[in-house]
């Protein structure tokens, strides 16, 4: 049986990988030879000890191509662990951004209450410019950023998603 | 470390090559790789055959773990020479052959420089390679050549490809023996036998079973081919085999149904589609096999076995998978099925054969007869006929002839067939039955070949010659493209766009340049003689077959069509009215 289609979902993907030459590209070449999306990806060390470097990308796609992605991953010889963080219960999201804003007048006024309202902190400032820096997860920093829009947004830095699931227990 | 310890890296690779079991290599040398070449000529442990171009080094090595079941070994020199195996490594990756390609590198302070010879072959073979390395310190090298090994024959088997720079086979380390390898690489090889348990309800249950056993029952080794044929025979039922899988279950079985997809027999395609539980073992839903994917096998409860969990749910959603090495999980399935002491629907499974009965009875294979022109069915028959007995290794080239021979031969036993099924890569067959005629001197080798085919590695006679591998060359000689034809014919309004080559060599002299034996005919009286004297000739020989142009490859499922939409023949109509080509089969 060939099962109906299904609606398109975003997943958040933690993976453990080698920290050697060689494993983003085959992380991306992989997503970009099959034709899978990446929404994000983000990669940093996180056991020096082990050599591991951990890597999240937020991914959309039906059941059946989240499947696949995460299959497709677990084959890649450096990679040790795969874990969908959205299906496997309740997970903690964050993401970074700078957000540069130039303005005078009312408008400077006005993006820095918004960026107290956002707990955004302010990391640079001139008489006609701010950087903000906004944690939170993506839809949090997705509202902040639209809200700096109209207030004169010159430029954004983002770092992508970083995500962990709750409770005690590691990946 | 005393002076002893210390070797060059080439040593070190040699070390670890012959460490590994290694006792073939195929290569071509060139500058990044002398010190191994210099290396190689003082020993005489590893065997190295010398080839005429770099992409057949690498078909060669997959005839030889083929037939082997041993990891094959390429060495080749950097830039051109590494970029030249490409179309091999591909070739490895989509038919799961266990490979390392060691390929030579500029010195690694010259990597990023575009250095002499320099080529990026970690990067351009990351996409068609199951792993890949470039080795920096001589003291990671053994370790480094015994990983490859290791990726390249554990789970589903493929190519792996070391990169060395040369001045790391020059620099002095140390070596580390195969045994002492610690790696985080170890795939699931046992089936879950909560799984099997379900597995052995459903088939019990079952009315109208199937058994799609594909190339991972070849890839597990003979012990999972002799167990798919005992599980078969336990439960009488029918049992279809991949282009892959040929050989797993003996051709003569009674059970077999022949090959299914594209080019597959009635019988098994409309068991396929009429089927209420499909058991598929190391096969992987190709589309050459399901054709239109929404009128795949539509009524039916499927298992999936298969080493890699990638394989499944990619194209078709499956009900129970069960991840694990063939031969274990059959082996658990057979004892969980003994121990509860199953049984099968016997009632419903006699119904069932005679429907398929009928099925067979249409002889879908059939092909006009000729005493003028030789059709090339009854040259795969013939050839067939008179060689059996000395149970060959049969290679192929792609297309037409391709088909024929996996329509018209039997193979009794697993190893014995070697074809390009997921690349098609045309010039595979002669390199490949190279290295099929290393590892087994003393076999019949033939290549079943098209006339376009072999001459895109034409060149490795001459390798044949120098190693007195005394390959048969079988060429199918049309005058054309068939297979490209053939879709030009059906889908394309006859219009034969370059599909016709109005100069070939004369294959006869071409086969006295290089010091073979050749042989022709176009009599289908002729044609025994001419088998007869290939096999009892000692020597390279091309026996040139001129077939009848005209004819055409049935049955055939049209791209886009379902299994039960089968063209028989010229003269059946439903080829006209060819499906969409959104999904399923779509490429010549
Ligand atoms: C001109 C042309 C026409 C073709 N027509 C047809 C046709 O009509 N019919 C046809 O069948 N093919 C045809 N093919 C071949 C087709 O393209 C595929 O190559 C073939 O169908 C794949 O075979 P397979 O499913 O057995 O998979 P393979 O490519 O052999 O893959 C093996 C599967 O088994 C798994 N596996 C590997 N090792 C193990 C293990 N130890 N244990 C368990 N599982 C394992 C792998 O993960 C994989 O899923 C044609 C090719 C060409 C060039
Ligand atoms: C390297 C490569 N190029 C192109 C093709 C496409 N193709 C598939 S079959 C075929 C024709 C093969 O002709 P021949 O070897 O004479 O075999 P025949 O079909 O006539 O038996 C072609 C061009 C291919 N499979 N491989
Ligand atoms: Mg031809």
């Amino acid at each position: 049986m060939t099962k109906p289609v299904e609606e398109i979902a975003r997943h958040t993907i933690a993976v453990l990988v080698d920290n050697e030459a060689g494993v983003l590209a085959r992380v991306i070449g992989l997503f970009s030879g099959r034709g899978y999306n990446i929404d994000s990806l983000t990669v940093a060390e996180v056991d020096p000890r082990e050599n591991l470097s951990r890597i999240t990308v937020v991914t959309s796609g039906t059941r059946m191509i989240v499947e696949q992605i995460k299959n497709q991953l677990r084959r890649l010889v450096p990679v040790h662990k795969v874990s969908d963080l959205t299906l496997e219960g309740p997970h903690v999201a964050r993401e970074l951004a700078l957000v540069k804003v130039a303005c005078t007048g009312d408008k400077r006024m006005e993006s820095v209450q918004i960026a107290g309202i956002f707990r955004a902190r302010t990391v640079d400032a001139t008489n006609e410019s701010f950087i903000f820096e906004v944690v939170g997860a993506t839809d949090k920093v997705d509202a902040f950023i639209k809200l700096m829009e109209p207030l004169g947004l010159v430029e954004v830095s983002r770092t992508g998603a970083v995500a962990i699931a709750r409770g005690g227990n590691p990946l | 470390m005393t002076q002893q310890d210390t070797l060059t890296g080439a040593e070190i690779l040699l070390k670890a090559l012959v460490d590994q079991g290694v006792e073939v290599i195929f290569g071509y040398p060139g500058g990044a790789v002398l010190p191994i070449y210099d290396e190689l000529f003082k020993q005489n442990r590893l065997r190295h055959i010398l080839v005429r171009h770099e992409q057949a080094a690498v078909h060669a090595a997959e005839g030889y773990a083929r037939s082997t079941g041993k990891v094959g070994c390429v060495l080749v020199t950097s830039g051109p020479g590494a970029t030249n195996t490409v179309t091999g490594l591909a070739d490895a990756l989509c038919d799961s052959i266990p490979l390392v390609c060691l390929t030579g590198q500029v010195p690694t302070n010259l990597i990023g420089n575009d250095a002499f010879q320099e080529a990026d072959i970690t990067g351009i073979t990351r996409p068609c390679t199951k792993h890949n390395y470039l080795v920096k310190d001589v003291n990671n090298l053994a370790k480094t050549i015994h990983e490859a090994f290791h990726v390249a024959r554990s789970g589903r088997p493929g190519p792996v490809l070391v990169d060395l720079p040369k001045d790391v086979v020059q620099a002095k380390g140390e070596y580390s023996a195969a045994a002492k390898l610690k790696t985080k690489y170890k795939p699931q090889v046992k089936g879950d036998l909560k799984a099997i348990e379900k597995a052995v309800e459903i088939i019990a249950a079952a009315k109208r079973p199937i058994v799609y056993a594909g190339g991972g029952v070849v890839n597990s080794g003979p012990a999972a081919c002799q167990l798919l044929t005992q599980f078969v025979r336990m439960t009488g039922f029918p049992c279809t085999l991949t282009l892959m899988g040929l050989g797993a279950l003996p051709g003569s079985d009674p059970l077999f149904l022949g090959m299914l997809g594209m080019h597959g027999t009635v019988e098994a395609n409309m068991a396929m589609h009429d089927c209420d539980v499909m058991i598929n073992v190391g096969a992987r839903f190709d589309d050459r096999v399901t054709g239109r994917l929404n009128a795949f096998a539509p009524h039916s409860t499927k298992i999936h076995i298969d080493v890699d969990p990638s394989s499944i749910n990619k194209n078709v959603a499956v009900d129970l998978a069960i991840v694990g090495d063939a031969a274990h999980v059959l082996e658990d399935l057979i004892k969980v099925w003994k121990a509860k002491q199953a049984r099968v629907d016997a009632k419903a499974l006699n119904k069932w054969w005679t429907q398929i009965n009928a099925w067979q009875s249409m002889d879908c294979l059939r092909f006009e007869k000729s005493s003028k022109l030789i059709k090339p069915q009854y040259a795969i028959r013939r050839l067939y006929e008179l060689t059996k007995d000395r149970n060959p290794y049969i290679c192929t080239e792609v297309g037409q002839h391709q088909m024929w021979a996996a329509q018209h031969l039997k193979f009794e036993q697993p190893n014995h067939w070697m074809t390009s099924g997921g690349l098609g890569t045309m010039g595979y067959g002669l390199p490949s039955a190279m290295g099929v005629q290393v590892a087994h001197p003393d076999a019949l080798v033939i290549d079943i070949a098209g006339e376009a085919s072999i001459q895109m590695n034409i060149q490795e006679l001459a390798t044949l010659c120098q190693h007195r591998l005394p390959v048969k060359i079988f060429i199918l000689n049309n005058q054309y493209l068939g297979m490209v034809r053939q879709w030009q014919e059906l889908i394309h309004g006859g219009r034969y766009s370059e599909s016709h080559m109005d100069v070939h060599p004369d294959f006869v002299k071409l086969a006295d340049a290089y010091g073979a034996v050749g042989l022709r005919t176009d009599k289908p009286s002729e044609l025994d003689d001419l088998i007869r004297e290939m096999i009892a000739v000692d020597r390279p020989v091309i026996c040139d077959v001129r077939t009848d142009a005209s004819e055409n490859c049935y049955p055939m499922i049209m791209p886009g069509m379902a299994h039960n939409e089968m063209v028989l023949g010229p003269e059946d109509r439903s080829a006209d009215k060819p499906g969409s080509e959104e999904d399923g089969m779509v490429l010549v």
